[in-house]
């Protein structure tokens, strides 16, 4: 008898042909995110387990953010010998209150009770040695599973995982990271499908600070713990911005700034072949989420950008934060952009004749080459 | 990277000497002992303790047993304050300068909620007190009465001898605390004429973690900290003699430069000439140079934000603070400073430096050279 780890996946089932594919990526996946507790991971069933972790609590913890994983159970494994298992499933009821059932699976046909004799059997002795409990077949407080295959498994609790697609089934993306709420949201929507996310951050030393520098890895760090880990460049921005500042129309600048990030982003993202970009923007947030602030940005790529938060409230995507656990970071008071660039008024409706005549001020190409050659990456997990 | 380091932020920590390193070292590894053990080597841990004690005593001309050890300054003040008010009988007047360090303004704001009536005394832009509104203050006889030897962001230095002479004459038995973390050791200080002195180790090269109330005999303190009796029963907790033992060695070598008090002005006034020279739009917010602490300035770049302009003089490997380090994370500007009504745009371009005894003319050379370089550049780019 031992304690062992039941993975369930959830939309991998539905592939066709692919699904070996699938199956092996999220077999590994799981294998990488338990190896360094001891866990030892296998598929069988269609399903995947995980026994000799060291610390279980933490093996939950870890499986559940793998994506692919519809769900997790601690579950008991044994030998299929009737009275060591009702004995077993007493003691896993013990301490519980309300209402149970059984729930009883036999793959096993040479187990000689079938799978409602089990389950009769089964609930009665627990009634015996619990009598304050009620049986409920339709909504019980508690199911105890009990699943007769090679060895028999026991289990109650059901823990939900992530969800989503395996890492690495998705191809690769790069998402435009700053330090706030947004971007990482973005990211991990992003993730969760299977693909690979590469962090890009703009840094504008000395308007920002080495600590706001930091703050972007240590959420690329929370990102990585669902990824495996992860790739973030860091652009230096500085000069862009200032010579905007200095050249251009002042209620144009920060169109103008997302403009040079999505240009110096895209020539990153094919030099990490990386084959779409993703932000964080969502319609009408702020003056440079506007439809046509960001008909303006999208001018300037020609790679597909994702934008998964574009419908979302600031409320929802808040939620989300909380829950992946980037929040706490985020609200954290470094700035990521620094108000002197920030233009009282700016333009909410911009034109992109009005744009690229104002570029024409500036030496785009010189400063974009200049600025990715002095990009400079870093993995972080 | 930078080839040359100006480190002028000591009003934030001071760098430990290798003296200091050294005495902690040798505390830890020979002299581990818990004081309060009862054997013979546990003695001669109590006895490094008594040396130091009495060394404080010394520098600030009371007795020893008038000395006891906290975890630093802000422990030392947290119980200076609500230790004498709790000790009290009523709900007395409370007093305090409006530019204290948070952790003395922030015990009176706990016993303002509780009831207590605090008044604040107002300073003006020079960080004086402002001498007709304490003598209104001043109707009401006060119970406490608070206020820092040098102030932390300015180097401004109340008359700390004329407000101790109208709180005694308006109330002979009013406690007087003066919080003297930024100036213990680097001025004079006679404690005698107060009740309770604060002061700190890492603010004068010792170590972090270690720090003093001086408390008058007869003065009743209600402990904060309650246990093993220790620090005769004022502060419980045993002592960190390693801390003790660093801070001790620390207080040797700041007396051996006693006489650097004049040489420290030199500098300070070399340095606000340099920056003058190199920026002339440079504001000295506070005190004028010979009127203010030897060893911090505190100067406005209009137009620059103090933040930008600390991160760009970190890349040239030149330190210096916004504010007081411990409120700089926190984004606003800061209360002393508007306290002093200096205007919001002055405020946001402030950066305090801090000289310690071991700076050099170099460093202060480069570092202004470099603030006037730097300067030129932000200047150009402001909020349109």
């Amino acid at each position: 008898m031992r304690d062992v780890l039941l993975v369930r996946f959830g939309e991998v089932h539905l592939k066709g042909q692919n699904r070996p594919y699938f199956l092996r990526k999220l077999v590994s996946n799981v294998r990488r995110a338990v190896e360094d507790i001891g866990g030892h991971v296998w598929l069988a069933d269609s399903r995947i387990y995980v026994s000799q972790a060291q610390d279980m609590a933490q093996c939950i913890e870890r499986v559940c953010k793998v994506f692919g994983v519809h769900s997790v159970s601690p579950a008991v494994e044994m030998d299929k010998d009737y009275e060591a298992i009702a004995a077993q499933c007493v003691e896993m009821m013990r301490g519980k209150t309300g209402s149970f059932k059984v729930n009883a699976r036999r793959s096993d046909k040479r187990f000689p009770m079938d799978s409602m004799v089990l389950q009769r059997e089964l609930g009665g002795r627990i009634l015996e040695a619990m009598p304050h409990l009620k049986v409920d077949v339709h909504k019980p407080d508690h199911v105890m599973s009990v699943e007769i295959r090679d060895f028999a498994y026991l289990y109650v609790d059901e823990v939900m995982g992530v969800g989503g697609m395996p890492m690495g089934t998705g191809g690769r993306a790069a998402l435009l990271l700053s330090g706030g709420i947004d971007s990482p949201v973005a990211g991990w929507s992003i993730m969760k499908r299977g693909v690979q996310v590469q962090g890009i951050h703009f840094h504008s030393f000395p308007y920002t600070s080495e600590r706001a520098k930091q703050k972007v890895l240590d959420l690329a760090a929370i990102m990585g713990e669902y990824a495996g880990n992860m790739l973030v460049h860091v652009v230096p921005f500085t000069e862009i911005q200032l010579a905007i500042h200095e050249k251009c129309p002042d209620e144009l600048g920060t169109v103008l700034m997302r403009r040079y990030m999505m240009r110096i982003a895209q020539r990153l993202a094919q030099k990490n072949r990386c084959q779409a970009l993703i932000t964080g923007e969502s319609i009408g947030q702020v003056a440079s989420q506007t439809m046509e602030a960001l008909v303006c940005t999208d001018q300037v790529v020609d790679m597909p950008v994702f934008r998964p938060l574009i419908g979302m409230d600031k409320l929802e995507i808040m939620d989300i934060a909380r829950k992946i656990g980037t929040y706490e970071t985020s609200i954290q008071p470094f700035e990521d952009c620094c108000t002197v660039f920030t233009p009282r008024h700016p333009c909410t409706k911009p034109k992109i004749e009005d744009l690229i005549q104002a570029e024409q001020a500036l030496d785009s190409e010189a400063l974009i080459q200049k600025a990715v050659e002095e990009t400079q990456s870093v993995w972080v997990k | 990277m930078a080839i040359l380091q100006a480190y002028l932020d000591n009003s934030a920590t001071t760098r430990p000497s290798e003296g200091v390193i050294e005495a902690m070292a040798e505390c830890m590894r020979k002299g581990f002992y818990n004081p309060s053990s009862l054997y013979a080597p546990a003695m001669e841990s109590e006895q490094a303790m008594r040396r130091c004690r009495e060394r404080i005593a010394r520098a600030l001309m009371v007795k020893p047993g008038e000395i006891f050890f906290t975890s630093g300054g802000t422990e030392a003040n947290n119980l200076a304050i609500l230790g004498s008010v709790a000790a009290m009988r009523g709900k007395g007047h409370l007093v305090v300068s409006s530019v204290e360090h948070p952790s003395v303004l922030q015990p009176f704001e706990a016993l303002k909620a509780q009831g207590y009536k605090v008044s604040l005394i107002p300073v003006d832009e020079k960080g004086q007190i402002v001498w007709a509104e304490l003598e209104n203050i001043l109707q009401d006889p006060p119970a406490l009465v608070s206020c820092m030897q040098v102030n932390n962001e300015t180097g401004a230095m109340p008359d700390l001898d004329r407000l101790i002479q109208c709180v005694r004459s308006a109330s002979p038995q009013a406690l007087i605390h003066v919080d003297g973390v930024q100036g213990f050791l680097r001025l004079p200080f006679d404690a005698r004429k107060v009740d309770l002195y604060t002061l700190s180790s890492h603010k004068i090269h010792g170590p972090k973690g270690v720090g003093a109330l001086y408390v008058k005999s007869g003065v009743r303190l209600v402990p904060r900290q309650m246990g093993g009796g220790q620090e005769n029963a004022v502060r419980s907790g045993t002592e960190n003699t390693p801390g003790i033992a660093g801070l001790m060695r620390a207080i040797e070598e700041m007396e051996a430069h006693t006489g650097r008090v004049q040489d420290l002005y030199a500098l300070k006034g070399k340095f606000w000439a340099l920056v003058q020279r190199e920026a002339p739009e440079a504001v000295l917010n506070g005190p004028e140079i010979d009127q203010g602490a030897p060893h911090i300035l505190n100067i406005s770049f209009p137009g620059v934000r103090g933040e930008v302009m600390l991160h760009a003089l970190e890349g040239v490997g030149v330190y210096c603070s916004t504010g007081s380090a411990c409120s700089s994370k926190k984004r606003k500007l800061s209360p002393v400073l508007l306290n002093m009504g200096l205007d919001a745009g002055l405020a946001e371009g402030a950066l305090r430096f801090s000289l310690s005894i071991h700076t050099t003319d170099e460093e202060i050379e480069y570092a202004a050279g470099q603030i006037g370089m730097l300067y030129a550049q932000l200047k150009r780019f402001r909020r349109r």
